[in-house]
């Protein structure tokens, strides 16, 4: 776990890049921290792994202060992730790689078998390990920084704007590998973004800061999105919060209708009987007949979603399609049922009530517990 | 004109002038010898300075006025300075030669340690190395191809300098230049003077070379 307590950090110049700061952030979960540019989050950072040193306050990293440990020793047991990589442009990948286990001494051999297991693990090729970082493109340099930061299993990584470099569609790959990754690896990650979608997609809680170093709120992304602490957190979440809110929520508990279907190989239905959901053999969705069109008439594409998929995608899809019902179906692609677009509706208004109530009522426990005495 | 280039080409070829302790191979050999050791010497002095402002970014000011200062040098000058002080000896040569080398060598080094990504920086550091470390697995490494070409010039500017051995009785290819001159032998002039292009050319050549060779897997930074 990582911990901030009372952390300021004043620059020489004058400028507070951080204000009493306390913070916690909880073991084998990703916090990540937003804020606009200049409001301290890159700062509060490099503190963790000393890259900047704080002017007053302690920071503890599995309960150790930071300030009493070797600041080269501490940053050898941190996985440490940069904006453009920061990769060495006269070694290999490979060799870049294995730059953190070769600091600690393992030998060349164990520290190139190393990196060449991790080149795997973040999705790249054997043969992409000979290379040299200014032959890949952006986001396979970013990979490699991910696997330069893992290479020594550190517990704690630290990850600075990492995917902020590279195109909308390879960030996108990129927050799904690290999510993937995450999963398997649990690691203690705090992760540096102005991007508030990449800090709701990856973010087990999101810290918000304001210009001059402040911590406005720190939550879970739900909480976050459902109940913001003040105007400035709303502004920062934008006007489609709600819709984010539903990125967050799955399908898995909106209830399921039973579809009226006809086979592909079926005769043709009587007209007049609303929409038809068109499966195989094998009941898989196929699309969409509108029964009161001509024979000829194509079917209406549908995305069959499954438990895991979005309220978002599923609300998404509901627009789509022609009576406002979206297909759903199990891990094989075979139809389980439908859902329609009201109830998709209700679930989502449900969900939003239930996080702002979350949030009020731990609200009230944090303000019930820092005035002792206080009556309810 | 034509008579002397034929003069020259016959100078130059025959079989008599490259023999003996007079020829050209002989002065040759010395000339290189005088130019290496100043240059080595010059690079014992230079890079170690050059690497100490370019690593704490302390003194930049004395990388970049040397440059200047090593434009405006007196070569010759100089060596009538130390022979005055010193009396006859191989010191004055070395002396003026050192300080010709120097500035090439501090400037680009220098320059090349600046030019190291900050971003590069950042991330040894990050990834836990120590100051001595990213210096002499970051810096150094990136900051090499620009070095090297501190020790081309400088070794380059030595070479065609290094003539002035001759103007106080040592050898070298300038013994032709000032013998010449001495004995109104306009060919032996020219013959001393050619070869000293040609020398300080060809090893500029391979030298680049080889640092092509070298760095053939960096981008064009």
């Amino acid at each position: 776990m990582i911990k901030f307590d009372a952390v300021n950090k004043r620059f020489p110049n004058g400028t507070t890049a951080v204000h009493d700061l306390t913070l916690e952030m909880p073991e084998g979960g990703i916090t990540v921290l937003v804020g606009s540019s200049g409001c301290g989050k890159t700062t509060t950072l490099r503190m963790i792994n000393r890259m900047v040193d704080p002017t007053s306050g302690t920071i503890r990293l599995g309960g150790k202060d930071v300030l009493e440990q070797d600041a080269a020793e501490l940053r050898r047991g941190i996985g440490y992730v940069i904006q453009q990589s920061g990769l060495f442009p006269h070694r290999t990948v490979l060799d870049n790689i294995a730059t953190v286990p070769l600091l600690l001494g393992w030998g060349r051999k164990k520290a190139r078998a190393r990196a060449a297991e991790l080149l795997e693990t973040v999705g790249l090729t054997a043969e992409a390990g000979k290379r040299y970082p200014h032959q890949l493109s952006g986001g396979q340099q970013q990979r490699v920084g991910v696997a330069r930061a893992l290479a020594a299993d550190p517990p704690v990584l630290l990850m600075d704007e990492p995917f902020g470099a590279v195109d909308p569609v390879v960030r996108t790959q990129l927050q799904d590998e690290l999510i993937r990754l995450q999963r398997e690896l649990n690691k203690t990650i705090a992760f540096v973004t102005h991007d508030i979608d990449e800090a709701v997609r990856l973010g087990d809680r999101i810290a918000v800061f304001r210009t001059g170093g402040h911590l406005v709120q720190c939550a879970a992304p739900a909480e976050l999105l459902a109940r913001p602490a003040d105007d400035f957190v709303a502004d920062f979440l934008g006007a489609e919060r709600e819709l984010k809110l539903l990125s967050l929520t799955t399908l898995a508990e909106v209830p399921l209708q039973r579809a009226t279907t006809v086979r592909e190989d079926a005769p043709a239905p009587p007209a007049g009987s609303g929409p038809l959901l068109v499966v195989s053999a094998r009941n898989e969705p196929l699309g969409w007949l509108d029964p009161s069109g001509t024979d000829a008439a194509p079917l209406t594409p549908v995305r069959p979603l499954r438990d895991t998929d979005t309220l978002l995608a599923a609300l998404n899809e509901s627009i789509a399609s022609p009576a406002g019902l979206i297909a759903r179906v199990d891990a094989d692609g075979v139809l389980t049922g439908v859902t329609s677009r009201e109830a998709i509706h209700e679930h989502a208004g449900r969900r939003h009530q239930e996080a702002a109530r979350a949030a009020v009522s731990l609200t009230e426990a944090t303000a019930l517990s820092k005035t002792p005495g206080g009556t309810v | 004109m034509y008579e002397l280039f034929k003069d020259l080409g016959s100078w130059l070829v025959s079989s008599e002038q490259w023999t003996g302790p007079d020829g050209i191979g002989h002065r040759l050999a010395e000339h290189l010898q005088y130019s290496l050791i100043a240059t080595v010497i010059a690079a014992v002095i230079a890079l170690p300075l050059g690497l100490l402002i370019g690593h704490t970014g302390r003194g930049a000011f004395l990388a970049i006025n040397l440059a200047s200062f090593g434009r405006a040098l007196p070569t010759v000058g100089l060596v009538v300075l130390v022979f005055l002080a010193s009396g006859l000896s191989m010191t004055p040569v070395y002396v003026a030669l050192v300080a010709l080398a120097i500035p090439s060598i501090v400037t680009n080094t220098y320059a090349g340690m600046t030019a190291v990504d900050p971003e590069v920086k950042d991330a040894a550091r990050g990834q836990g190395m120590r100051g001595r470390q990213v210096l002499l697995q970051v810096e150094i490494p990136l900051a090499l191809p620009l070095i090297m070409t501190g020790l081309r010039l400088a070794l380059i500017q030595v070479v065609a300098t290094a003539t002035i051995a001759a103007y106080v009785s040592f050898g070298g290819l300038g013994r032709y230049v000032f013998d010449g001159l001495a004995q109104r032998d306009l060919v032996q002039v020219l013959g001393g003077a050619v070869l000293v292009a040609v020398v300080a050319v060809v090893l500029d050549l391979a030298l680049s070379g080889l640092q092509r060779v070298l760095f053939r897997h960096r981008t064009a930074a």
